[in-house]
């Protein structure tokens, strides 16, 4: 029934350096999109319903979806040590990057040039992260309940400020029962 | 370094409550690190934020500059690892006992009612950040250029947060 085995074993350093990549080139978000064209197109080491499926779980999950994936991705594929791998290799070129980038600021954060691009820069996040966010919501709110679930969490956590852990433990839970199974409903295919 | 105790606490919480990414978080890092414990100020989060934007790879390395900022190149690395970790280990695990439910509806069922859920969470995300980030006409108009354009056409993200960084440097300027 499952299919695991059949493909053939992906080197350690293969995947370090692939992951690699991933980090040290994607910029501004959007990590899925590179990492469909590098592990599904590129490397053929996943089909598009493996992906789909990793891809799924990763977003579901807490954490960010480009770790989550690697983390999953890399276990798939090369086990603990994999995951290990794989993690590291999306992280690192970041993570110096960002370090340089914190120490600099500390240095020049006052400076008036720098405090104009970093503005200009968060401003244009908050229009990229809604324009994602719409797209997305587009896609995966499709009934009036998704929308009314949506707009509560929103209201709840942005407006009124509810902690967040208070909001996953309620709200989390009454969103998957209100979507459970039904009896009725499982025999069809999915 | 009490102060990397509370750091690592601080973010390991966070790291488990990240469910739908990074933006989703954004509220709840604001109000721990801004609101509680005055690591930073609002414009200073901000800035966090943008560095990270800057930086390739996963969109939320920002807690790296928050580590940083609070206790130099070892508070870095424990909030790095505090961040993302607990997050990973979580995925490893639950990644493979989830193949085992392939066609449960429960499955299915959790991944439907999550997803309004984290949608609501990242648009709050949103909200929090646009609250330090946009100030005045020009940064709303930032925004909202950025937010329409990859509706009409598909434009590299990139190039997105580098016209920001360009619009900010004319147009921002003191």
């Amino acid at each position: 029934m499952s299919k695991t085995g059949t493909a053939e074993p992906v080197s350690l350093s293969a995947l370090f350096t692939t992951f690699f990549v991933l980090g040290a080139t994607s910029f501004g978000g959007g990590v899925v999109a590179y990492l469909r064209e590098a592990l599904v197109t590129g490397r053929g080491w996943l089909d598009d319903d493996e992906f789909l499926g990793d891809l799924e779980l990763s977003q579901t999950l807490p954490g960010l979806n480009a770790t989550n994936m690697s983390v999953i991705v890399g276990d798939r594929l090369g086990g603990l040590v994999g995951a290990v791998v794989a993690f590291l290799g999306m992280t690192l070129p970041g993570t110096v990057v960002v370090f340089v980038l914190g120490v600099l600021y500390g240095v020049h954060g006052e400076h008036p040039v720098v405090n104009a691009v970093l503005r200009g820069i968060a401003a244009a996040a908050v229009g990229l992260l809604l324009s994602v966010t719409f797209q997305i919501g587009r896609k995966e709110v499709s009934t009036s309940l998704d929308l009314v679930i949506l707009l509560v969490t929103f209201l709840a956590v942005g407006v009124f400020h509810l902690p967040l852990m208070w909001a996953l433990l309620t709200l989390g839970p009454a969103s998957v029962w209100l979507y459970r199974p039904r009896s009725n409903a499982t025999g069809s295919g999915s | 370094m009490n102060q990397i105790g509370t750091l690592i606490r601080v973010f390991a919480l966070l790291s488990l409550l990240a469910v739908g990414g990074g933006t989703a978080v954004l509220p709840a890092l604001k109000q721990h690190t801004v609101d509680d414990q005055h690591w930073l100020t609002n414009d200073q989060f901000r800035d966090a934020y943008s560095l990270g934007q800057v930086a390739p790879g996963p969109n939320m390395l920002m807690v790296t500059v928050i580590g940083y900022r609070v206790a130099g190149l070892l508070g870095a690395v424990a909030v790095t690892l505090a961040f993302f970790l607990p997050a990973c280990a979580l995925a490893l695990c639950i990644g493979r006992v989830w193949k085992r439910f392939y066609g449960s509806p429960w499955r299915v069922a959790i991944q439907r009612g999550l997803a309004p859920v984290s949608i609501g969470l990242m648009c709050a995300g949103i909200l929090s950040l646009a609250r330090v980030a946009i100030s005045g006409v020009a940064t709303l108009v930032f925004a909202a250029i950025v937010f329409a354009v990859p509706l009409l056409r598909h434009v590299h993200p990139a190039l997105l947060i580098l016209g920001g960084a360009i619009g900010g440097l004319l147009l921002l300027r003191p």
